[in-house]
């Protein structure tokens, strides 16, 4: 018993899926499940690619082709599956500390490649499925199991991180802006090279616990209240956009895509051949 | 075409979402499940569909045999 939506896109034989209560994973997923109805791809062309982590879990309830594979390392088998069929939409959905702690190489090269994947990060800053260690977007002073005085670290903007390296399509986007986040995600998949959604999640079980921010629905009216545009973040001084989730999209430039220039090479010495 | 607001109580975790972000408090959550309090109220924005962690809660059109 479930919507159009999930009964399409999901494996509904595998639901109620294990995230906690409230986890911001399951809001997510149902805005990637949205966001590739909403541009009416034929789901045996969509690849879904995931590592390890409660995020990497979308690739067992979701209804693609799927690949759910080692920690960290989902970019680097989605690289595989681009170049041996560049005419799938491959899309990786990752942890934070899937994709930036273990997985940041592959995350910064990917980029600097611009090959034609789509990164969706479940951003939870936290290890949620290990248990509540911090992980690169931990923001300095939080707590985790491994920061039990409070993290020392700086944390990664994995968006602004993945700009810098290259990507062609980076924005930001939240559990609790479904709407804006689901049309984020749409122009991501759309997008030609190496796109990264970068989506703030909610998890209240281990980061929420740890940091006292109460329930989930307490994490979610945080974000409702704290979010400003990519737009407000330009023009606000630096004291007021601290600690704001960002919502929108950051960059957008039309590269040269990997695969499409690796097949103009291979076009080229056929042509000297003949 | 009107919209009818479905619940599957077997998916439903009692989180709170729905009803908390219900723009017209139409959602309850009792013993640990979600209860369509106030039906008359709901406008059928589809809020708490989209944002249900569960998929547990969600509108379908309905084939009107009254
Ligand atoms: C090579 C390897 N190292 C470490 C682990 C243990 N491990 C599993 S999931 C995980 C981190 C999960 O955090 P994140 O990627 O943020 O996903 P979340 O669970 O928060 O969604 C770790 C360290 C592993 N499975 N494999
Ligand atoms: S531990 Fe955190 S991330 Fe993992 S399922 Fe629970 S709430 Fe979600
Ligand atoms: S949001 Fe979904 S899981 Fe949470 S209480 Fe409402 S129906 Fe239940
Ligand atoms: S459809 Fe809108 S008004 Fe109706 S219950 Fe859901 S959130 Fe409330
Ligand atoms: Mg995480």
């Amino acid at each position: 018993m479930a919507s159009e939506l999930i009964t399409k896109y999901m494996r509904e034989e595998h639901l109620p899926h294990i995230w906690c209560p409230g986890c911001g994973h399951g809001i997510l997923m149902r805005d990637v499940a949205q966001a590739i109805k909403n541009l009416g791809i034929d789901q045996e062309k969509v690849c879904l690619v995931s590592g390890i982590g409660c995020a990497s879990r979308a690739a067992g309830y979701m209804d693609f082709q799927t690949m759910h594979t080692t920690h960290g390392r989902a970019i680097a088998f989605a690289t595989g599956v681009k170049m041996a069929r560049p005419d799938l939409e491959v899309i990786v959905i990752a942890g934070d500390g899937d994709v930036a702690a273990i997985g940041g190489n592959h995350l910064i090269h990917a980029a600097r490649r611009n090959i034609g994947i789509t990164v969706i990060v479940f951003n939870n800053d936290i290890y949620g499925m290990t248990g509540g260690q911090y992980s690169p977007t931990t923001p300095t002073g939080e707590f985790g199991t491994t920061a039990p005085y409070g993290n020392i670290d700086r944390p990664f903007d994995i968006a602004v991180l993945a700009a810098a390296a290259g990507a062609s399509y980076v924005a930001k986007g939240t559990a609790y802006h479904a709407p804006q986040t689901i049309k984020l995600i749409e122009n991501g998949i759309k997008h030609k090279g190496f796109s990264l959604i970068d989506c703030a999640g909610i998890c209240a079980t281990y980061y929420g616990r740890k940091n006292k921010k109460g329930s989930a629905v307490d994490m979610m009216k945080f974000q409702r209240d704290n979010t400003i545009t990519v737009e407000q973040a330009k023009t606000l001084p630096r004291e007021q956009r601290e600690g704001k989730f960002i919502l929108g999209k950051l960059v957008e430039n039309d590269f040269p895509e990997f695969s499409d220039e690796y097949q103009r090479i291979i076009d080229s010495l056929k042509e000297k051949k003949q | 075409m009107s919209k009818r607001l479905i619940v599957n109580p077997a998916w439903c975790k009692g989180c709170g979402i729905c009803a908390e972000f219900c723009p017209k408090k139409v959602l309850m959550i009792v013993k640990e499940k979600v209860t369509v309090a106030n039906p008359d109220d709901c406008i059928k924005c589809g809020m708490c569909e989209m944002r249900c962690p569960d998929y547990a809660i969600y509108l379908e059109e309905a084939h009107d045999e009254e």
